[in-house]
């Protein structure tokens, strides 16, 4: 099935003049994704720049119901949400077709606090859709680092650089063996659209990751944001694959990248625009630090080609 | 009998943040004889400004970030410094 942008319904779920920073990933990203679930939605949000971004009483800027939970609930809240109006259903007092319930939630919610309401509900397989909108940092708070933070990567809780690995949170949630699993990219908008209209069609637990490079917390110019995530797909910083019930397929151009029918950009490319990892560019031993980060790509994709080998 | 709780709900609404544009420092401006309708600028901008129909700014609201200048294949959008004020 391939969408092409000009089929794309031309309502607004995220309205103009939203508190967020000009040229935010995350209200890009929630604009195709409403696009994609028609208005028959229910968003819940916990703590992030997302709700920062709603704006002031009395006006909002999400065009959806939107519910503001606390930070660790966003599993176990959809969950009950998504039961209660199956309860509602089988009473008769609600008619027609549910509503989807989603989540749109950062990584901090995901990856760290959020963590074990999710995997809870992933088992219980709840039947709502995880959205985590994956910046590397909580950037809402003045970029502290996360799980998701990656090696290296200075923020202010890191000010020498990460020294340990990120989580890799999508591959935990495939191994939760789940109806459906995604990961995307702001640069690939007919991508992302498929999968959450597919996760729309299906019943259960659906997570999709989108990476969502913050250019205030990575310090780059807000013009380049969907020119960065870009680069991280084509770098192989970040891959794109979906998964159903364990079974994973990988997406282009990731897995052109991994049979080496297309050229894996460097990874300086991909970071030397970035101020997180100016320390990086301007050490002496620069030579060897891109050969860790190369490295770390390479496993990557290797790991995640294999395990789509697998089953 | 209890009084009646008044339940504070806000309504989606424009400028929700405020009159955003005047964050702006520079300004897109479109050349309509380049733009080719891929509607790439439209997709991108993440505050929903571009029209689809004839990719119309709103400058009320434009917060200036560059994006659909930079992913405009055709470059049919410039970045113009704000004059003034």
């Amino acid at each position: 099935m391939s969408v092409k942008i000009k089929d794309f319904s031309d309502v607004e779920y995220v309205l103009p003049g939203s508190a967020a920073c000009a040229g935010c990933p995350s209200t890009i990203a929630l604009r195709i994704v409403g696009k994609a679930l028609g208005e028959n939605a229910i968003m819940l949000m916990t703590p992030s720049c997302a709700v920062a971004s709603i704006g002031l009483l009395p006006k909002s800027c999400y065009s959806l119901p939107t519910l503001n939970i606390c930070f660790a609930s966003a599993g176990a809240s959809a969950g009950g949400l998504s039961l209660a109006l199956d309860a509602l259903y089988e009473k008769g007092r609600l008619k027609g077709e549910k509503p989807t319930v989603f989540n749109w939630v950062g990584d901090g919610g995901t990856y760290d606090i959020g963590l074990q309401g999710i995997s809870a509900a992933a088992e219980r397989n709840d039947d709502f859709i995880h959205f985590c909108y994956n910046n590397e940092a909580y950037s809402n708070t003045g970029v502290q680092r996360s799980g998701a933070t990656p090696l290296h990567a200075i923020t202010t809780t890191t000010p020498l650089g990460k020294e340990v690995h990120r989580k890799n949170v999508p591959l935990l949630m495939l191994e939760h063996r789940i109806p459906y699993v995604a990961t995307a990219s702001l640069a690939y908008p007919m991508d992302l659209y498929r999968k959450v209209a597919k996760a729309k069609s299906i019943k259960g637990f659906k997570y999709i990751e989108i990476h969502a490079p913050c250019y205030p917390g990575w310090k780059f110019a807000s013009s380049d944001t969907v020119k960065m995530s870009r680069l991280a797909v084509k770098s192989g910083a970040w891959l794109l694959w979906e998964g159903e019930y364990g079974r994973l397929t990988l997406n282009n151009p990731t897995s052109l990248l991994a049979k080496g029918k297309m050229e894996l950009l460097p990874v300086e490319e991909y970071i030397k625009s970035q101020g997180r990892y100016a320390h990086l560019m301007k050490s002496p031993d620069k030579k060897s630090y891109l050969a860790e980060l190369e490295e770390e790509v390479k496993r990557g994709l290797k790991f995640m080609a294999g395990r789509a080998e697998l089953i | 009998m209890s009084k009646p709780v008044v339940y504070p709900l806000s309504q989606p609404a424009n400028g929700a943040g405020g009159p955003t544009g005047t964050w702006r420092t520079e300004r897109p401006v479109l050349s309509p004889e380049k733009c080719t309708g891929c509607l790439l600028c439209w997709i991108y901008c993440p505050e929903g400004v571009i029209s689809k129909k004839d990719r119309s700014i709103n400058y009320d609201f434009c917060k200036g970030c560059g994006i659909c200048a930079v992913e405009c294949p055709k470059k049919a959008i410039t970045m113009v410094k704000e004059g003034g004020q």
